[in-house]
């Protein structure tokens, strides 16, 4: 069992429906089927990266230019962006979604995930990102627009985890 | 070469332009020659300058873009470079000055010292137009062609490792930012 296409179309529609017009990626497994639906949508702008900490990047300057976007990424892609983080969205009060594919937590099969996996909640605590997660369909739309809300009063960063439960209907 | 007389080479065809510069010697430089709102000044997250510019470009594909980047920056983030290729605004002008040292920490070499060429770097990676450059003639005669093209172009500059006497430039950083986003919604 793939993860699910059809919520990954729920999950499109909650960007879609908060005016996201630009995503930066790279690419992983829990996430290809919303990188399928996103790049089959003309509305939507996805930049493939080499690195995720280019993804912060871009969404940074497409904020400065006045764009509406999203960083989507794994959880270790976002440890490896800290410092873009850190040294580019919050020392310079930029806001960013960053939506998170929550691997080696609640439902994780693969064991090289599981050590990275433990330390997502703690890292993001550790260094101020408010977070959430995103478990039940129905909450999709509502939990991507509260947290652009969110991050676009407050100037800063804000994580949705798009977990196991949310991104797989059935147990892998 | 120096990067100074680059800048000032060029500081009249920025008017228009959003401006991303590096940090250090290449942003003192470029504000000590006068700033101006629609200059970004990264202060720090070496190597995202071309993001940001590329994040910017995509956004507003009807205004020009310049990066100001340098070896040791671009080396962080070289993997940037396939995205930009991947994606060549025809907006998007990258600049990079390539004193083969990290000046702004006292001149430790960089890998472009012993030869890494990032010129082909960036024809590797499938930008359109990548071209070195090492008189000031040629410099400024290459950064306005790219500038005024409608294809994505990079122009790697080799300057001199000119130290600079002060970082200070008087702008506080969010001052900057808020104002570099301003002049962006004209």
């Amino acid at each position: 069992m793939p993860p699910s296409p059809a919520r990954a179309k729920i999950l499109h529609d909650a960007l879609s429906g908060a005016d996201v017009d630009l995503v930066a990626t790279l690419p992983e497994t829990w996430l290809v089927p919303l990188l399928r639906a996103l790049e089959a949508d003309p509305g939507m702008r996805v930049v493939e990266v080499a690195k995720e900490d280019e993804a912060v990047g871009i969404a940074m300057g497409a904020h400065l230019a006045g764009a509406r976007a999203a960083a989507l990424m794994q959880n270790h892609g976002l440890f490896a962006s800290l410092n873009a983080v850190l040294s580019g969205t919050m020392l310079y009060r930029v806001p960013l979604l960053l939506l998170i594919s929550d691997r080696g937590h609640f439902g994780e099969r693969d064991p090289w995930q599981t050590e990275g996996g433990r330390h997502t909640r703690p890292v993001l605590d550790a260094v101020g990102i408010v977070h959430d997660d995103l478990v039940h369909p129905d909450d999709a739309a509502r939990k991507v627009a509260d947290a652009l809300t969110l991050a676009e009063a407050s100037l800063s960063p804000v994580a949705l985890l798009l977990t196991h439960r949310f991104l797989w209907e059935a147990p892998a | 070469m120096k990067r100074r007389e680059c800048l000032a080479a060029i500081h009249t065809d920025l008017t228009d332009c959003a401006v991303v510069t590096i940090m250090g010697a290449v942003a003192a430089e470029l504000h000590s020659l006068g700033h101006r709102p629609n200059f970004f000044y990264l202060q720090h997250a070496m190597g995202l300058a071309p993001s940001i510019g590329l994040g910017i470009a995509l956004s507003q594909p009807q205004r020009k873009v310049v990066v100001l980047d340098g070896d040791g920056s671009l080396l962080m983030n070289l993997g940037g470079l396939t995205t930009l290729g991947r994606q060549a605004p025809g907006n998007l002008t990258h600049i990079v000055f390539d004193n083969a040292s990290f000046v702004s920490i006292g001149g430790h070499p960089t890998p472009t010292s012993r030869g890494v060429d990032l010129a082909a770097v960036a024809v590797a990676t499938g930008i359109p137009r990548a071209q070195a450059v090492t008189t000031l003639d040629e410099f400024a005669t290459a950064a306005r062609a790219a500038i005024a093209s409608d294809e994505l172009t990079c122009v790697v500059a080799k300057v001199e490792a000119d130290v600079v006497t002060s970082f200070a430039m008087g702008l506080h950083l969010l001052e900057n930012r808020f104002e570099f986003a301003r002049s962006l919604q004209r």
